[in-house]
């Protein structure tokens, strides 16, 4: 029997194959260089090979290949534009992350102890953090782009993995970071072992991993089995998307975590997982169509409004925007349910919005702080308009983006996804939607209201001069959020023109 | 560039001037606030001026492709009933402003702030007025709320923060109804004839019956929350009596004119069979409001709650004269929309003065102001007198129009709402005799009069309460055309023929 060497392109491949050598790199670097410099550096081939990767999306920009890795790796128009959203949002993500405050100065010891005072005290950073964001960034790029099962599977664990660690690095409060990455690492090893019981129910119906052959195959036999197999792979997507009812993870996970990696993996964590989604059940699952469609309808309903509802009980302002963000993920079901071109449109312009607003948002949460460090504690934050007016008025507008305000991007967000809803004829997602809008417009007004309406008191806190890097980071996410919402034609269009997925 | 685009985009320059100017000299920054806006009245005039009325469509228009992918313009023009509202607008700003001038000193934040909120919010009032394409519309209805929240919240009086976000959860609620009819008519036009927001396009769509019904509640609610129509207008109370007497005014007088506009605009002339259909539940919610408001009125002891209720039962009367569907209710309504404006800010501001001298709004607190200010009570009683609709003032010409425009098709709901002018009289008269007249009330001894400031301020309004009261022709010839062509093209026709003005 002969072998034949497998043939890669390995300029589509390449975006990914930087920030995935760049992330083992960076091991190295931990591995052989001294400590003095590792955090710049580490910083440094980061940034750079993100920086890379976005040059080589930009090259490869028109090009498509169902091939590009042996039929495992399709790279297309939507493929390019929810890599090239994943790299910009870990560029402006890895200067919050840089910050390293909000790490723990050395994850092995235990907390409270002498040798953690010890260790950060001799300001000691915590390093990897560098290399897992980046085998993350490169996990996430490779699930949009992924069409077989197993490579699905891989690329979730790729990303997957990095997260449940970083998600445990949290300097202050130590115990409830490593109890929501505990959390969050039990919870989506199961609902990894779902998508792979998923994958062999489908396999076994459909005789192939790959997603064309699957689609291919839709009424070849017992339908029964592909149902189970839709059903069982969606609950390991909708996980990572926290939609409800798997979303119990979310609060406490954005509750726990350092604020900087929430940051990136509410926005980034996203984009990929509706990448991964939106190809699965456009491409993989299009022609069962009635199978899904209902079902994840019903989901897009329950997440919307269980999202909004709870989240007006929140007093804790990450647990309130992971509420939120909850309610997002059902807006964004209902471009996946819409199954059209503009359905995919609008999506991918929703996750670039979304993204951004959230990045800058979780960067202004790490600004706000006390003696003690970080408070996220919503009553503490009140009279911050006073005392901060800038950070205030900057938060405020990312909350009306969120709550879909006109003249920001998350209204040009959500009246596409909704018009495209509208258009396949989902009214009552429509409905809806708009409804939760408005329960979820009551608990973004809240936060403004404690923070311009109501007298600082001796409790309250104060924002910590920002970082440089920072700065910068807020500053581009806020000003994309902005300025998306007076001129979106540039991604709108752009969006348009790439929302095609090879079937 | 049209001229509207200008007269639109000037008061956002000048908030960018008053932006420029050190905050610590706010005296400076109200003589430029009020200056500019000065400017921009006397600007908007030449709209008027250079509106030609033997045009029924719009004009001044201008086009541009804002978010192709959408297929959204920057479509602005005005007619005749957009023209008169943005008037409105611009002529009551500087009055506001000069008016209220100590209003922004003991804010939450400074006088800069204000200044910029009370600017940036003229731009948007006159964006939504000059709208015509649906999308754009729609981002100014939304826009406009969060000054006018920065507004009650920051230097309003009293139970302020929970009055402002009342205010703005009712009005997001009725603007996110309004976004799921928008997103339904825009897709509807993108299965027919192409996806567009262009008012005039999207006017010739044929909706299936149960579809427009929908799409027509969602606009409908929206704009009666707005106006407010009963049961939708417990926050205006709230809002008005929390508010400076200057942003009531704006409120009051201009914004909520967007809810009554919007059904004419909108509601008719988008959906006409579903208007059929409503028109006699709608025309009850109106009768409803006008003896209600009219009601709570009399009941009322704080001053700014007697005005927020009158308003509610003027609000009735415009509704009512709009859906009667005639060309005499429609131009009678539009009028109205411009009197019930400049009577509110009579009302307003002199009981805004009345309450910054005696410290009080309870209506028995004050007492024989007639002998101790009679300046300040002529001219309350004056602004009074345009909102019971006295014949000779404003309000009048207006009112009798709408019930002349209604009696033609509805007789029952206009015979009960004359019974809403028989109220009004009660509801006027009885706090003017309480606060004007009678013995001085112990504590109104010293009360000042008006100064030269506030009497420049409130001269113009009641120059127009009284001018519109005689001779409304220069007002109503560029309503009329406009009204006529609404309801002909609506499919409506006029029961009895014209009566002769």
């Amino acid at each position: 029997m002969m072998l034949s060497a497998p043939s890669f392109s390995y300029a589509l491949l390449s975006p990914m194959l930087i920030v995935l050598a760049a992330a083992v790199l960076g091991v190295l670097i931990e591995a052989f260089m001294g400590k003095t410099h590792r955090a710049a550096v580490q910083l440094t081939v980061s940034i750079g090979a993100l920086l890379l990767a976005l040059i080589q999306i930009w090259q490869i920009r028109d090009m498509s290949s169902t091939s590009a890795a042996v039929n495992s790796v399709t790279i297309d128009k939507a493929g390019i534009f929810l890599q090239f959203t994943i790299i910009v949002l870990a560029l402006v993500a890895v200067l919050l992350i840089a910050d390293q405050d909000n790490f723990v100065a050395r994850a092995s010891t235990i907390p409270g102890s002498v040798e953690e005072q010890i260790t950060t005290q001799q300001q000691v950073k915590q390093t990897e953090i560098f290399p897992l964001f980046l085998f993350a960034t490169a996990g996430m790029m490779l699930f949009t782009v992924s069409t077989d099962l197993i490579t699905l599977f891989v690329a979730l664990e790729v990303f997957s993995l990095p997260l449940y660690l970083l998600a445990g690095l949290s300097r202050r409060r130590r115990l409830l970071s490593q109890e929501a990455a505990l959390k969050y690492f039990l919870l989506g090893a199961y609902s990894s072992a779902f998508f792979l019981f998923g994958a062999a129910f489908i396999y076994g119906y459909s005789g192939s991993v790959s997603l064309v052959d699957i689609s291919a195959s839709a009424g070849s036999a017992n339908d029964i089995f592909l149902y189970i197999g839709i059903i069982f792979m969606s609950v390991g997507l909708l996980f990572k998307i926290s939609a409800v009812p798997f979303h119990s993870w979310t609060p406490d996970v954005y509750q726990g975590a350092p604020t900087p990696i929430t940051g990136f993996m509410a926005a980034c964590t996203k984009v990929a997982a509706f990448g991964a989604i939106l190809r699965l059940f456009y491409v993989g699952f299009a022609e069962s169509q009635t199978l899904w469609q209902p079902v994840i309808t019903v989901i897009a309903v329950i997440t919307m409004v269980f999202g909004s509802v709870v989240a007006i009980a929140q007093r804790d302002v990450k647990r309130m925007l992971a509420y939120s963000s909850i309610a997002h993920a059902g807006f964004l079901l209902s471009g996946v349910v819409a199954l059209s071109k503009e359905g995919l449109a609008a999506s991918l312009f929703y996750l670039f919005a979304y993204g951004f607003t959230t990045i800058a948002a979780f960067g202004i949460i790490s600004l706000v702080r006390d003696s003690t460090g970080e408070v996220s504690d919503l009553n503490r934050w009140v009279g911050l308009g006073k005392k901060s007016p800038l950070v205030a008025s900057v938060f405020s507008l990312l909350l009306l983006s969120f709550a879909g305000i006109p003249l920001t991007s998350g209204f040009i967000g959500k009246f596409a996804i909704f018009s495209a809803a509208y258009q396949s004829g989902n009214t009552l997602l429509v409905v809806v939607g708009v409804l939760a809008s408005a329960i979820a417009a009551f608990f973004y007004v809240r936060v403004i209201i404690m923070m311009f309406f109501n007298d600082p008191d001796n409790d309250s806190v104060s924002v910590v001069i920002p970082s440089i890097k920072s700065r910068i980071s807020i500053t581009i996410a806020t000003l994309i959020t902005f300025v998306l919402g007076i001129f979106p034609s540039i991604i709108l269009n752009t969006a348009n023109n790439f929302a095609n997925l090879i079937k | 560039m049209s001229l509207l685009t200008l007269v639109g985009i000037s008061p956002l320059i000048g908030a960018l001037i008053v932006l420029l100017i050190p905050a610590k000299k706010s005296e400076l920054i109200k003589r430029v606030a009020f200056i500019i806006t000065l400017l921009i009245a006397l600007f908007s005039i030449l709209l008027a001026v250079r509106f030609d009325k033997a045009i029924t469509g719009f004009q001044f228009t201008q086009n541009n492709s804002w978010i192709s992918a959408f297929n959204v313009n920057f479509a602005v023009g005005v007619d005749g009933i957009s023209l008169v509202l943005i008037l409105l607008s611009t002529i009551l700003v500087p009055v506001v402003i000069l008016a209220t001038w100590h209003e922004s000193d003991t804010g939450r934040w400074n006088t800069k702030v204000f200044y910029i909120l009370v600017l940036v919010l003229e731009t948007l009032m006159i964006g939504v007025f000059a709208a015509t394409d649906l999308f754009l519309f729609y981002v100014f209805f939304e826009a406009m709320l969060i000054p006018i929240y920065f507004l009650i919240g920051g230097y309003g009086t009293g139970n302020k923060s929970a009055a402002a976000v009342k205010f703005l959860l009712y009005s997001l609620f009725g603007g996110l109804l309004m976004l799921a009819s928008i997103i339904g008519i825009y897709v509807i036009s993108g299965n027919q004839i192409g996806a567009t927001f262009d008012l005039a396009k999207l006017a010739t769509l044929q909706i299936d019956n149960q579809t427009e019904y929908f799409l027509f509640l969602g606009f409908f609610i929206a704009f009666a929350i707005k106006a407010p129509l009963w049961p939708f207008h417990t926050w205006l109370p709230d809002a008005a009596k929390s508010a400076t007497p200057g942003t009531s005014v704006l409120l009051l007088g201009v914004l909520d004119k967007v809810g009554t506009y919007g059904m004419i605009r909108f509601c008719i002339e988008l959906f006409p069979d579903a208007t059929k259909t409503f028109t006699s539940f709608i025309i009850t919610l109106a009768v409803i409001s006008i003896i209600y408001g009219a009601f709570m009125a009399i009941g009322q002891r704080d001053i700014k709650g007697l005005i927020a209720f009158t308003s509610i039962s003027h609000f009735g009367f415009i509704t009512m004269g709009i859906f009667a569907l005639t060309s005499q209710g429609v131009s009678g309504a539009s009028l109205y929309m411009v009197n019930h404006g400049f009577s509110t800010a009579a009302l307003f501001l002199i009981a805004g003065w009345m309450i910054w001298r005696r410290g009080s709004s309870t209506i028995s607190d004050f007492g024989g102001l007639q002998r101790v200010t009679p300046v300040m009570a002529w001219t309350f009683f004056m602004a009074g007198m345009s909102s019971l609709a006295l014949p000779g003032l404003s309000s009048f010409v207006s009112e009798f129009l709408v019930l002349v425009g209604t009696y033609t098709r509805y007789p029952v709901a206009a015979v009960i709402g004359t019974l809403g002018i028989v109220l009004a009289a009660l509801y006027i008269l009885i706090p003017v005799q309480k606060a004007l007249h009678g013995p001085i009330v112990s504590g109104n001894e010293n009360l000042k009069d008006l100064n030269l400031r506030e009497k420049v301020a409130i001269s113009p309004v009641i120059l127009v309460i009284v001018l519109m009261g005689f001779y409304p022709k220069p007002v109503l010839d560029l309503i009329n055309p406009t009204a006529e062509k609404i309801v002909i093209n609506s499919g409506y026709s006029d029961p009895v023929a014209k009566v002769g003005k």
